[in-house]
This record gives C-alpha cells, structure tokens and sequence, in this order.
C-alpha cells in the first residue's frame, strides 16, 4: 500500500514538470520583452532591469528555465504587475474562498447527483429515468454563467431572497455554490446511472435477489457498493471542471476567490498573477485526483497495487 | 467536458464498410433525441446560412432611441443596451459560434489525429513523448487550459479557435491512439504490414477507417464544448470582441442591466443552451447508435 502511494507520487513528477515548461515558455511565447511584461505597464526601466536579473532573462534559455525552478519549488511566484503583492500572498488570501464554493458544489451535486443516478437505474425507462436523463444532459449543456445570471434575476431580482453577489454569509454562498454545483450533479447522475444498471445487472446482483434480500439491499449494499469506484473517479475528474466554472461562477457573483482573480489579471495583463492562478489550479487538480486514487484503494479491496 | 470512452466504440477488427454506416444510421433515425438534436443543428445551420434574409440591416448598427425595449412584435425578443434587436444579432451569432465550433474540431482533428496515429502505431519512445504533452495539457481542465491561452495569444476569433482548438488536441489523441492500440494487431494489418505496404498506407487505409466512427461522435460533443468554451471566453471578454454579435460577449455586456432589464441576458443564454444541447444530443445518439450497451 505504501509502495503505491510512494508511486502514484512519483508518476506525478512529468506532469508536475510538464506544467513548469508550460507556464515558463507561456511568457516567453508573448511579443516584447518577458521582463517587461512581468514588470507591468507603469515599471520604471529600473525596476524592469531588477527583474531581468532576478529571473536571469539575460542568460541562456536553460539558464532561465534553473533560475525559473529555483523560485517556483520555494514558492516563490514573483510580484503582481497589477497591485505589487506577492503573488503568492494574494493567492493564499483567495483560495480559502474558492475551496469554500468547491466543496459546497461538490457536496450538492453528490447529494443530489447520485440519488438521481440510483432512482435512474432502479427503474430504467420509467418517467422518473426520463426526467432525470433529460435534466441531466440540460446540465451539462447549460452555460454555468448563464444559469448564474438567471438564478440572480429569479432569486435576488424578483424574489429578493438572496444577495446577488459578494461575500460575507451564508446565503452569499447559495446561489455561487448552486450554480457551479449544476453541471457536475449532471455528470455525476449520468455515471450514476450507468454503472449501477452495469452493476444491477450483474450475477451477483442476481444471487443476493433470489437469496431473498430486499431491494433496498440488494441495490445499496451489493450494486452501490461495487458502482463506488467509477462514481468516485467522476467526483474527482468534476473537480476540474468546478476549478474551470470558478473563472466564469466568480466572475458573476463578484466571488473573491482564485476564479475572479484570474479573470481580474487577464483583463489587467498581470502575467506573474496568471502564471500562479494557473499553476495552483493545476496543482489542485493534480491533488484532488492523488487522493481519488488513494481512497480506491479503502473503497475496493479488490485492488492490488504492486 | 464530455469525453467518451474509446474502448466502447472502437470496433476492434471490424472493417468499416458502407454497410455499418448504413445500421448506423437506421438506428440513429429510430433515435428521436438524436433526431431532435440533428434538427436543431440544421435550424442553426439554416440561420447562420440565410442570416442576411431572416434579418435585413447590419446586428451591430445601434439605436439608441431604441435602447433595451422589452419584446414586441417588431423586435420578438426585444433590444439590447444600444437598441440593436436581440433576435438579430442571436441570428448572426450563430454564424460566430458555428465558426468557431468547426475551427476548433478542425485544429483538434488537424493535430489530434496524426499524433494519436502515431502515438499508437509506433510506441515506444515517441509514444512515450506525446503521451506527457498529453498527461500536462489534461492536467489542466480544458477551459483554463484555452483560457492561459488566450491570456497569451489575445482576444478575436482567430486566438479563440486557437485556444480552444488546442485545448481539445489531447482529447483526439487519446481517443484515436486508445482505437489505434485496439486494431494494431489484428491480422489484415499484420497481412499489409507483412506484404510490405509502407505504414503511411496502413495508416491511412487500414487503421484510420476504424478510428472513424469514435472521432464522429467526438467532434459532434466537441462542437457543443466549443460552443460552450466560446461563449465563457466572450461572457469574460477575452474571446471575440463587440460590436461582433457573439453570444457569449452579449451576455458579458447584458451583466450591467440585469436589474432592469433581464431580457438581454435571457435570450443569448436560450441561444448557447439549445446549440450546446443539440450538440450532445447528436453526439449521445451517434454513441448509442454505435454501441447501446454505453450510454451515460
């Protein structure tokens, strides 16, 4: 078990790697001069060159590419074009906020989700299958932002229930979470769905029937249990796109988390800021699915990492 | 992002022959959802093709004595903050997205499908290379994948084909190298392998006919996430750039006026809504039709 996890750490280095190459040559793709662009607009031609020789801009390539590591593994991010804070103090300041709204969506769409996917399964091509199928692929299809700005007009325009944006209680968090939460409830109730009736249909399903247990059993201790793992694996690739509905969700309800603050840095051009966002998202993304394939191996014995 | 699993779809062995296409689409025609979705996109399609005859007059002219009316019959859905008619300009939206979804199919089959072809044909080291481009670009969810690039390439429609199209390349690849790792070793391409056919052919004749049927089903689900992409990147405005009726970007600009007049975010959102949707519905029909045993 320890060997696996050692592993499954390991194998993530390349990637970890591949990351760094990509935000590093990602400032060294745009025109002009990449000190410049760290520096901001409104920099002194001092503080330009004060940059050009931290980040060694003035050496070669694989030079910059050693200094480049030898920030970012001490986390060091560099300072914001925009408001000249650390990068990294501002990105500690936000993330609470988006690990708030993510798992707030990602409790409703588990709540809601698989229990749809059950019901689904349980009584395949019946009303209730159809609906849940057709909310489903609405889900998916629908732009998160768009259904920010329509539970705005209901819930806060019309009805005056909720805040329409902003922070500071709970019900601030409602609407953020409901609409980021919408499309994964949707995966999550497809996939449901489809392993349980894989798994419903199987033998051992059969044999706890004709055994005499009752549905209930049948469907929660037998066919759930053995559906976990691809459910479980849908969970955490969700995570992705909850990082990505962030961007659009944030933006909508003036949320200040990582999502806004990258839209804020893309519209200022603040490249030291998108390059951190960016490689925290990515580094989030990369934990949440570590600890997927960590819980497989408490959820189902039956895998054995050699 | 809807991704499907290729190991359902491939037809491992099974030449693909006008035949197959033939069942095909029998049972898509039996398949009403993906009828309805096929409508749809013809709608769109019609719309975006006769859009100077469906609406006379330029989408991005304004009129300010008209600004944000709430529908009447000469404007259906009403107008917008520079009193330019909604319906108009959700018409000429659909030749942007439409554009844009099949520009960014095009940049992912361009480059997905001779990297996944060769990544499973050959193996080995080159496999090994463009799998971890791979892996990194799927460490990233697609939409903050097109959005770093966006943030380095600019705004226009150009760079958002750009940036999503890239975004979708690792998605073709591992589709079509998954397809190619199934059919390598079947006998008909050991046969042309052994009769000495140079691998540029075997590729082309023997592999690429079976890798068809997936990626089919893949570029119509990829159509809706780049419509979906699209629209988020011009709702943030860094996408396609107004006066350009995008429907995405018209919904950044509705934000302002939701208070006061909530029709202007209503309709343009309607529009993304039922193209993404008609997208998947295509896509979800095709895959049944292919395999009825996967259907999530």
């Amino acid at each position: 078990m320890l060997y696996y996890l050692i592993k499954r750490l390991i194998s993530t280095i390349p990637v970890l790697i591949g990351i760094s190459l990509l935000l590093f040559f990602m400032l060294r793709m745009l025109p002009g001069d990449p000190a410049q662009v760290l520096a901001g607009q409104m920099a002194t031609p001092e503080e330009i060159e004060n940059i050009r020789h931290q980040l060694g801009l003035d050496r070669p390539i694989y030079e910059q590419y050693v200094v480049y590591m030898s920030h970012l593994v001490r986390f060091d991010l560099g300072r914001s074009a925009r408001t000249q804070n650390p990068v990294t103090v501002e990105i500690w300041a936000r993330l609470p906020n988006t690990i708030l709204l993510a798992v707030v969506a990602i409790t409703l769409a588990c709540l809601f989700g698989i229990p749809a996917g059950i019901i689904s399964a349980v009584r395949p091509y019946s009303w209730i299958d159809y609906l849940v199928t057709l909310f489903a692929l609405f889900g998916i299809s629908m732009p998160v932002f768009w259904l920010g700005l329509m539970l705005v007009v209901v819930f806060a325009v019309i009805l005056k229930w909720l805040p329409a944006g902003g922070t500071g209680s709970w019900q601030h968090v409602i609407l953020p979470s409901f609409t980021l939460a919408a499309f994964v409830v949707a995966f999550i109730a497809r996939m449901t769905r489809s392993t349980m009736l894989e798994t419903l249909s199987q033998d051992f399903t059969t044999t706890a029937r004709s055994k005499g247990l009752t549905e209930k059993v049948v469907v929660v201790k037998h066919a759930l249990k053995n559906a976990l793992i691809p459910i479980i694996t849908v969970v955490g690739l969700q995570f992705g796109s909850l990082l990505a509905g962030a961007v659009l969700t944030e933006t909508v309800f003036a949320w200040p988390g990582l999502g806004r603050l990258l839209y804020d840095s893309i519209s200022a051009r603040d490249y030291p800021m998108i390059q951190g966002v960016i490689l925290i998202f990515g580094l989030l993304y990369i934990f949440v699915n570590l600890v997927v394939d960590f819980i497989y191996a408490f959820v189902d014995p039956r895998i054995r990492y050699d | 992002m809807t991704e499907i699993k290729e190991d359902n779809v491939c037809q491992s062995g099974e030449r693909v022959t006008e035949n197959r296409f033939g069942r095909i689409w029998a049972k898509l025609k039996r398949n009403k959802v993906a009828l309805v979705g096929g409508v749809l996109i013809l709608v769109y399609v019609l719309s975006a093709l006769f859009a100077p005859v469906l609406f006379p007059g330029s989408p991005s002219a304004p009129n300010l004595m008209k600004s944000l009316e709430s529908p009447t019959l000469k404007d259906p859905l009403g107008t917008d903050e520079l009193g330019r008619s909604i319906l108009g300009r959700i018409i000429y939206g659909s030749r942007i997205s439409l554009i844009i979804a099949l520009g960014v199919v095009f940049v992912g089959i361009i480059f997905g499908i001779p990297l996944g072809l060769i990544s499973g044909y050959y193996g080995g080291k080159i496999d090994f290379g463009i799998q971890r481009i791979t892996d990194t670009m799927l460490a990233f969810p697609g939409f903050l994948l097109a959005l770093a690039l966006v943030s380095v390439l600019g705004v226009g429609i150009k760079n958002t084909v750009i940036s999503i199209g890239i975004s979708m390349v690792p998605l073709y690849i591992r589709l079509v190298r998954g397809c190619v790792l199934s059919v390598r070793e079947e006998d008909y391409v050991e046969a042309a392998r052994a009769v000495g056919t140079r691998d540029v052919i075997i590729l082309s004749r023997h592999i690429l006919p079976n890798v068809m049927v997936p990626i089919t089903v893949q570029t119509s689900l990829s159509m809706g996430t780049a419509i979906l992409f699209a629209a988020g990147l011009g709702f943030l405005g860094i996408g396609v750039q107004p006066p350009t009726p995008e429907w995405g970007a018209m919904l950044g600009s509705a934000r302002s006026y939701l208070f006061h007049a909530p029709h202007v975010a209503t309709f343009p959102g309607v529009a993304i809504f039922l193209a993404v949707l008609s997208f998947n519905l295509l896509g979800d029909g095709l895959r049944d039709a292919l395999d009825p045993r996967f259907k999530i």
